[in-house]
């Protein structure tokens, strides 16, 4: 493996499959039903001072 | 038996040390061991002072609260004091550049106090806080104690060590000139030790949580860990000339060095100055505002985005040099998509005060928040237009860059820092609210002003060094001596000592202001919102 090979590697297979994770992430965040989940979870830090008094 | 470990190891450590001095193979690592030798000294008498053997001390301390908070206390302490530290070292070395007699050999002069207050900034001041907001933060955020009891303690203090040992050895002269990590293979393999007990604290805390989700402040926290240990055992690969000394060679040589140097450089401002300080974020800016942030699926977006992007925008500080046009070319386009991340937090940010601005009339740390994310938001697009090559060829190693990075770190680190600050003092110390909330609106106000100055009077400053240094005549020759492109800044430089003046007295008004609130008293003074125009009578 010498440095072209690597390069080569990294601008073909590497950047699709780093492209395809972004995408991945994307579509998993935006899925359908997520918003109720995260409006649930953006509470998180508005929530704990109930339970410390 | 509570300390009598810690004090035997922290002794043994001293005498270690001591051996080190005696054995040194030159003067500047025996110095450096008599200050080590010291300081675990010192720290061993003070850890013997407070052993007690009784059993009821054990009981006492089972029955502490369910957060652990001494550690974060500490954390704010430290965190104020090294921000005086460090923005008093800046001013100093902003008036050698402008007085060049006040240069100090052989310990105060500029290319020592340099790194020290640039460590004293970024790591004293902005490690300390990124600490005890961490901490804070996850506890709050996962609803379970600290992981590993006395560990948090470890790390706090191993972490001032780390502090004073750079700082000392900066000035003794000792340095592996690599920006932002000049302290020597020792002391990068102490931080290494503590920085591993860091993230065991913080991930042992996300594991034993009680809250099944884990909230994006501490996505963003962890990857700051994280992606800090990985860029500092890269970048730090040395080999030592001797077991008792202080010189290392690199392990890279050319321009491989210098990209492992900038790689390790501008992630360090990525996770260390971005990405921590945008847990913070995540978490003080809904709180203070007490409302949830705008999106929290931007929020992961914004997260994902920004640490895939930022770790491939360090060649920008290689533009024009020996590395391959095309490794340039990368850094500069992965800059420029930067911007977009950057920006989506920034507006996740600012929206989550939508429909609630009116606070800000109120509310003056609130109104350091959005003024810290309307620098970040600044300083995130001028830095990826800044990378493009055209404009970096008129920029680069000239002060337009030093006024870059002080509007994102006095702007965007300092700001949401200080709001940090005032968020947590009362709480921590459970005092109904800061000793003054007027003397925050000084402080923001007066720091304020100073960046505003500062980075004006550095744009100024760095055009006119990039343009004198490319004018030629019509026969090909260079028109201006480099002397000349310095005496023709010397006003902005003067200027410059102004902002950092008054950035610095307004981290005094900060100090002022959490001592008296420690101490539990409060200001008598005109409440905010309260329009009347006559006097408020008091309570």
């Amino acid at each position: 493996m010498d440095y072209n090979t690597f390069r080569q590697f990294a601008d073909s297979w590497g950047l699709l499959y780093l492209f395809i994770v972004f995408i991945a992430v994307i579509v998993y965040v935006y899925r359908p039903g997520s918003k109720k989940i995260a409006d649930e979870v953006a509470k998180i830090p508005l929530e704990e001072d109930k339970d410390n008094v | 038996m509570k300390y009598m470990t810690e004090a035997i190891l922290v002794g043994l450590a001293a005498f270690l040390a001591l051996l080190g001095a005696a054995f040194a193979q030159d003067s500047l690592f025996q110095t450096h061991m008599w200050i080590l030798f010291a300081l675990l000294a010192g720290g061993t008498l003070v850890l013997l002072r407070n052993v007690h053997v009784t059993p009821q001390a054990e009981a006492a301390q089972s029955e502490e609260s369910f957060y652990m908070d001494g550690v974060v206390r500490y954390g704010v302490i430290a965190t104020v004091f090294w921000g005086i530290v460090g923005f008093l070292v800046g001013v100093v070395i902003a008036c050698q550049l402008a007085w060049p007699e006040l240069n100090i050999e052989p310990w105060f002069n500029f290319g020592r106090m340099r790194p020290l207050h640039t460590s004293a900034v970024i790591f004293a001041f902005g490690g300390n806080a990124l600490l005890a907001t961490s901490f804070y933060v996850v506890q709050r955020t996962t609803r379970a104690r600290l992981f590993g009891g006395n560990l948090a303690w470890f790390v706090f203090w191993g972490y001032q060590l780390f502090i004073a040992m750079a700082a000392t050895g900066y000035l003794l002269g000792i340095t592996q000139s690599r920006e932002y990590a000049e302290p020597e293979w020792y002391v990068d393999i102490w931080i290494t030790v503590v920085w591993v007990a860091y993230l065991i604290v913080f991930m042992g805390t996300i594991v034993k949580r009680k809250e099944p989700h884990i909230y994006v402040a501490n996505w963003f926290y962890l990857s700051f860990i994280i992606t800090v240990a990985m860029l500092h055992l890269v970048n730090n690969l040395a080999m030592p000339v001797s077991l008792l000394g202080v010189k290392s060679y690199s392990l890279f040589a050319g321009v491989q060095d210098a990209l492992t140097q900038w790689w390790y450089g501008h992630n360090a401002v990525g996770f260390f100055l971005t990405a921590g300080f945008l847990g913070m974020m995540y978490y003080f800016v809904p709180k203070q505002a007490n409302r949830p942030i705008y999106s929290y699926r931007l929020s992961i977006v914004h997260f994902w985005s920004l640490i895939f992007l930022y770790i491939w925008a360090g060649p920008h500080h290689l533009h024009y040099t020996a590395l391959p046009d095309w490794a340039q070319t990368l850094g500069m386009v992965f800059s420029i998509m930067l911007w977009m991340p950057s920006w989506g937090g920034m507006i996740n940010g600012l929206m989550t005060l939508s429909g609630a601005w009116d606070k800000l009339r109120t509310d003056p740390i609130l109104r350091m928040m959005v003024l810290a994310l309307a620098f970040y938001g600044m300083s995130t697009f001028e830095g990826p237009m800044m990378s493009i090559k055209s404009v970096n060829s008129l920029s680069h190693y000239t002060d337009w860059t030093i006024g870059h990075v002080h509007s994102g770190a006095l702007g965007w680190v300092g700001m949401i820092s200080f709001a940090a600050v005032y968020y947590l003092v009362p709480k921590l110390w459970n005092r109904e609210r800061l000793y003054s909330l007027r003397l925050v609106n000084w402080h923001l106000w007066l720091a304020t002003l100073g960046i505003v100055i500062y980075a004006a009077v550095m744009w100024v400053a760095g055009i006119v060094q990039g343009l004198m240094w490319r004018e030629f005549d019509s026969e090909g020759f260079l028109v201006n001596s480099f002397i000349e492109t310095v005496s023709a800044i010397h006003p902005e430089y003067v200027m410059r000592v102004f902002g950092g003046l008054l950035y610095l007295l307004g981290a005094f008004v900060m100090a002022y202001n959490v001592w008296m609130t420690i101490r539990g008293r409060v200001r008598d003074e005109a409440a905010y919102g309260a329009t009347s125009t006559g006097p408020v009578p008091a309570e």
